[in-house]
């Protein structure tokens, strides 16, 4: 405790405490502090960011020739599964034919394909309910009522253009950013 | 509620807290108002920068932890990933690498800062035994975190270190297969060292926890080596030095920035840069420069089994140190023979870091051998001697009074410092 308790004066006392000034430089070393510790603690948590060599892993290139009418490939892309299917003109029709009131999530198809390239639909592979992968990519395969994709775990089903049709899923299936290299081949990412 | 802590702060949520558990009354106990002499000098910066040096590596070895890969196939390559690839992996190698550089820096100033003053004496030795566990706990994990990189010097310095132990008659080479899990250092003793070094840190919190315990029982010593006799000696630790450390802390920063920004590879070993290949050794196998002394030690005596005893003593014997001196007098501010030779002692530890970096043939095994005899020879012979015969100056009345005043009426100016207020 103060043996002398003295009430802090303005400055120019010279028996008292300059309370103005201890508070300024009771800010100042605050302030540096925070300042130290942030500079401390940036490096480390932005080290949990992905890495450069992460990053370079982030697109992938898809050649499309060896993929017939009618059926699908799943691509890894940043460790997601993305269908790559090639529509027959059947699946085209269809998917665009389709009343946008009558869809959960309404989504024109055109807006799901590429110009010019629409047998392509480029779609990433994962139920937008909770996540498991929709069977559909063999001709094989349950693809549901509308010929798109069948989700085992809740039953969610998807049409051609990977739009949701049948819940509990609530979303379209995913677009993911691709671009067409040349008729053969997209680049994804 | 009988029994509760009655909580003095005026804050509802943090007098909730604090009845139930008392961390901001012991926070203020202990780093706040408690006593410390007034008198201290810089060197007692040396303990705080030491907790802080541990703390810096523990944050940057649990970041580099998540990067890192501990098998033989691929331990280097996760080290190079860190370095280019991972964001800031560079710097938290370079900060943890120079980080133990600078943790043993600080402690090897601490301790001599204790031989001089004292401060092993009387109450104060399970405290200094403490601190020496700390060391050794120390030494294992710098060795254990060396090997981590898997170059050569990592994977070589294992080799001839483990190897050691089977100097131990019957026992020893058991031992050593033990340790490397194996028939030789390889991929079992990568993993577990890796283990260990992750463990043993937490260790060493916990030590350093007893330590501060200890020293808060029996209060710090002080340049002057007398007791505290009055409050009037003392200054509360907040904000005197809370503020002083800071100053301290500022500068082991600076220097510490210093290494990690313009010389990261100063302390290192070139050969570390090459992935470890268990059919070819380097030229010169060398520790890391805090080991060079008891490497020198280990290799100045002839026998095998000797060179680790005396190794290993050279630590052990800091354990009696308390017994050893018989001097009643604590800082060498007033022992005129013994304040000479703990300058020779350091000469002698230097000597022994210079000798160890030097292959051990012509003058440097003389010098090496010298300078382990007086190693010795000062904590077992000189040190009882010395306490008994040599003659002490007289020591002050008080950390307040300094001065011995001769005859006449009290010192003019001798009016002690004022606590500061509370703001």
């Amino acid at each position: 405790m103060s043996a002398t308790a003295e009430a802090g004066h303005g400055p120019g006392d010279p028996h008292g405490v300059d309370e103005g000034k201890r508070d300024f430089l009771t800010l100042v070393a605050g302030t540096a502090g925070a300042i130290l510790v942030g500079a401390i603690a940036w490096p480390l948590v932005d080290s949990m960011n992905p890495s450069a060599d992460v990053l370079a892993l982030s697109s992938v290139e898809v050649d499309l020739t060896p993929v017939p009418a009618g059926q699908g490939i799943t691509v890894s892309w940043r460790g997601k599964p993305v269908f790559v299917r090639h529509r027959t003109g059947k699946e085209i029709t269809e998917a665009e034919d389709v009343k946008l009131a009558q869809l959960i999530d309404p989504q024109a198809d055109s807006a799901r394909v590429k110009p010019g390239h629409s047998q392509w639909i480029v779609l990433i592979g994962i139920c937008t309910h909770l996540g498991c992968i929709p069977l559909g990519n063999k001709p094989t395969d349950p693809r549901g009522d509308w010929g798109g994709w069948f989700c085992p775990c809740h039953g969610s089903q998807y049409d051609t253009s990977g739009r949701v049709r049948h819940g509990p899923a609530p979303a379209n299936l995913e677009l993911p950013p691709y671009a067409f290299e040349s008729d053969s081949k997209i680049k994804i990412g | 509620m009988a029994g509760l802590h009655k909580s003095e702060l005026k804050n509802p949520v943090m007098n909730w807290i604090d009845t139930r558990l008392p961390l901001f009354t012991l926070m203020n106990k202990e780093y706040a108002v408690f006593p410390t002499p007034k008198n201290f000098n810089y060197f007692w910066n040396f303990g705080a920068l030491a907790t802080v040096a541990l703390l810096v590596m523990i944050a940057t070895g649990i970041f580099l932890a998540m990067n890192y890969t501990p098998d033989a196939s691929m331990a280097f390559s996760s080290v190079e990933r860190i370095m280019r690839d991972v964001n800031y992996g560079w710097l938290m190698r370079y900060a943890h690498a120079n980080g133990a550089s600078m943790f043993f820096v600080v402690v090897y100033v601490h301790m001599f800062r204790g031989l001089y003053y004292g401060s092993y004496k009387s109450p104060r030795e399970l405290l200094w035994m403490l601190g020496v566990v700390i060391l050794l706990l120390m030494m294992a994990t710098a060795f254990m975190g060396y090997v981590l990189p898997w170059g050569q010097m990592s994977f070589w310095g294992a080799t001839v270190i483990t190897n050691l132990f089977s100097a131990f008659p019957l026992v020893g080479r058991g031992i050593v297969t033990w340790l490397w899990g194996g028939f030789a250092v390889g991929d079992p003793t990568l993993h577990r060292f890796f283990s260990l070094h992750y463990l043993l840190p937490f260790v060493i919190f916990a030590v350093v926890f007893l330590h501060v315990v200890a020293l808060h029982i029996t209060g710090s010593n002080n340049p002057l080596g007398i007791d505290v006799k009055s409050p009037q000696d003392t200054l509360p630790f907040h904000p005197y030095y809370t503020v002083k450390d800071s100053v301290g802390l500022c500068v082991f920063f600076m220097v510490w920035a210093a290494f990690v920004f313009f010389a990261p590879n100063f302390f290192g070993d070139a050969d570390n840069y090459i992935p470890a290949n268990p059919l070819q050794t380097p030229s010169e196998i060398v520790p890391e420069w805090y080991f060079l002394p008891y490497y020198a030690i280990l290799r100045s005596v002839p026998n095998k089994l000797g060179g680790v005893c005396m190794m290993f003593g050279s630590i052990l014997v800091l354990f009696v140190l308390p017994w050893l001196d018989t001097s009643p007098v604590r800082s060498a501010k007033f022992r005129p023979v013994y304040s000479k030779l703990f300058w020779v002692h350091v000469a002698s530890c230097i000597a022994l870091g210079i000798v160890g970096a030097h292959r051990p043939e012509g003058w440097w095994v003389v010098l090496g051998r010298v300078a382990t005899t007086y190693y010795f020879m000062h904590f077992l012979v000189l040190l009882p001697i010395i306490g008994k015969l040599e003659k002490p100056l007289p020591l002050p009345e008080s950390i307040s009074r300094p001065v011995i005043s001769r005859g006449g009426g009290p010192l003019p100016g001798g009016a002690p410092a004022k606590p500061m207020e509370k703001p």
